[in-house]
């Protein structure tokens, strides 16, 4: 590995910035993914912000169950962003469709429409559990994504 | 002027702080909008379908889930319902801890609300502060039920948890300092001329359009209308306790921030009182999960504004139709109404005014009445321009808003 790739690398691990998209879920999941940033948990620290366009956004932070009508918008914000990305699931509905398994309007959860590299269980997952999930996808990216 | 040389402004459906996707156009004139056009939909999970194939316990779990930030109150009221229908009574216990959770659950609200808002405006240290006292509510949330957020607490029949004298007491140390620190936003907002600057006299809403348009809940109150679900149709313990419906008549946005921080304060006074003042006895009585054939209604003020619910029960385990009307739906006409002549600038503010609950907006179409030039906003986009804009026009906006 050359040096500019060790430090672009270097500086992806310690920057990743994420953008939040809601595709049909309760909210809860996605209070919980604002507390993550509020002082108390504050993720802040480790250079995660939020932002609000996908073209620069590095991880896609996808809460809910994905409706019909939302997921093509879902994938189109997908393809805005720039390589290399990232995606992570948050909830139980973004994981397996949760507790709206079975309704006519709901994908079974996320991967089936985009490739998923965290999940993170719980309705809603605690912050803490949603920090595990970003450590681990740090991790990830260390390990060269 | 006509509409089909007005410029158009498409916002939604994503959006990156809170919440869920909506899509609005705005027809604009210059800085003006004239017209909006609000596009719902894409949260559409078919939770009322889905009702059908579940049974009523199961049910509970499902229609907690149609928000997580109102949670209690539509559990709640489902619950409430389905005794109704099955003619069983909850025992005084677990009413009175209902309506706790109710309570608490507007003040987790309301401090959620009251932060967004403040960084709607660009003041993200208040905002912030107010996320981080809002954690002790949090605390107690989940000290009473064992969740942050989605405490499924109640049960047809009663409450699933009971509360031991600790938690009182924790529990009371904990609103003694919310009680503090939200005296301390009124003051702040009463008194900090950059949140008056964007606040006063903005997204005017007349107290008979908020009658025509059917407002509910702190939008209707911030209007001068004194409509409450739980004074003029009590449930739960509210025919018990002592409380104030708070009322402001200035219906702009600062009226719209204090009724919610005024409310705080009273559902902290109302929390005090239940805690001090617990019925002893059992918590919950036994549901036979059928319900007999019959139709049933019920009304909760959730934070939002009136909830309301409607069950026809077939003598099965499971319900034949469930209906649910959330607040959110009957503000969009009076949103629609409050961003109607203001400016481009004042957007995010005004829709965030209703604390609109179907999530919302990120991307914006704009079409300008002049050139029919076409573009797309997200919300943080619209909000960054909304800062820009107000540094450089603020003395001569205020100026012209406070002479009215």
């Amino acid at each position: 590995m050359g040096i500019l790739d060790r430090m672009v690398k270097w500086a992806r691990i310690r920057s990743p910035w994420i953008l939040h998209f809601n595709t049909g879920g309760c909210n809860a999941c996605d209070i919980e993914v604002l507390a993550v940033l509020t002082p108390r948990f504050d993720v802040e620290r480790f250079g995660i912000l939020l932002k609000g366009s996908p073209r620069h956004a590095d991880v896609l932070v996808v809460t809910g169950p994905v409706t019909r009508q939302v997921a093509k918008r879902l994938k189109r914000i997908y393809y805005q962003m720039p390589e290399p990305k990232f995606v992570m699931a948050v909830g139980a509905c973004a994981v397996s469709g949760g507790v709206f398994r079975g309704a006519y309007n709901v994908h079974m959860g996320l991967d089936q429409v985009l490739p998923v590299d965290v999940y993170v269980p719980g309705c809603p997952p605690k912050p803490e559990a949603i920090i595990d999930g970003v450590v681990k996808l740090l991790k990830k990216l260390e390990e060269g994504g | 002027m006509s509409e089909e040389r007005m410029f158009r402004i498409p916002v939604g459906p994503q959006h990156p702080a809170l919440k869920e996707p909506i899509n609005f156009t705005f027809i604009v004139d210059g800085e003006r909008v004239v017209d909006v056009k609000p596009r719902i939909g894409y949260n559409h999970r078919g939770i009322e379908k889905l009702m059908e194939s579940k049974t009523y316990i199961q049910g509970l779990y499902l229609i907690e889930r149609i928000c997580g930030i109102c949670s209690a109150a539509h559990q709640g009221c489902y619950a409430q319902n389905i005794e109704e229908a099955a003619g069983i009574e909850a025992p005084p216990r677990g009413v009175y801890l209902r309506t706790l959770i109710w309570e608490l659950e507007r003040i987790h609200s309301h401090l959620l609300w009251v932060g967004v808002a403040y960084h709607e405006i660009g003041f993200d240290t208040l905002f912030m502060y107010v996320w981080r006292d809002r954690e002790r509510v949090m605390d107690i949330l989940e000290m009473i039920s064992g969740n942050r957020v989605n405490y499924a607490m109640n049960t047809i029949g009663g409450v699933r948890r009971d509360v031991t004298p600790e938690i009182v007491d924790n529990a009371l140390k904990a609103l003694d300092y919310l009680e503090e620190r939200t005296k301390y936003y009124k003051k702040v907002t009463e008194e900090d001329d950059s949140i008056l600057a964007r606040t006063v006299n903005v997204g005017i809403l007349k107290t008979e359009d908020a009658k025509r348009l059917c407002a509910v809940g702190p939008t209707a109150r911030a209007s001068g209308l004194k409509v409450d679900v739980r004074r003029d149709d009590p449930y739960g313990a509210y025919d018990e306790l002592d409380f104030d419906v708070v009322v402001y008549d200035t219906c702009d946005l600062t009226a719209r921030v204090l009724v919610r921080i005024d409310e705080v304060l009273e559902s902290i006074k109302m929390c005090r009182q239940i805690l001090q003042n617990l019925p002893s006895g059992p918590v919950r009585v036994k549901f036979k999960r059928k319900v007999p054939e019959g139709e049933s209604i019920s009304k909760v003020e959730a934070p939002r504004g009136e909830d309301l619910h409607y069950v026809k029960a077939n003598g099965t385990e499971k319900p034949e139709r469930y209906k649910v009307r959330a607040p959110t739906l009957a503000n969009i006409p009076s949103v629609c109404e409050m961003l109607k002549g203001g400016y481009i600038a004042d957007i995010p503010i005004v829709f965030a005014g209703i604390d609109p609950c179907i999530a919302c907006t990120d991307r914006m179409l704009f079409i300008d009445v002049n050139t029919e030039r076409k573009w797309m906003w997200t919300e943080e986009e619209l909000r960054m321009y909304a800062r820009k804009w107000y540094k450089k026009h603020l003395k001569e906006v205020v100026r012209e808003r406070w002479k009215c």
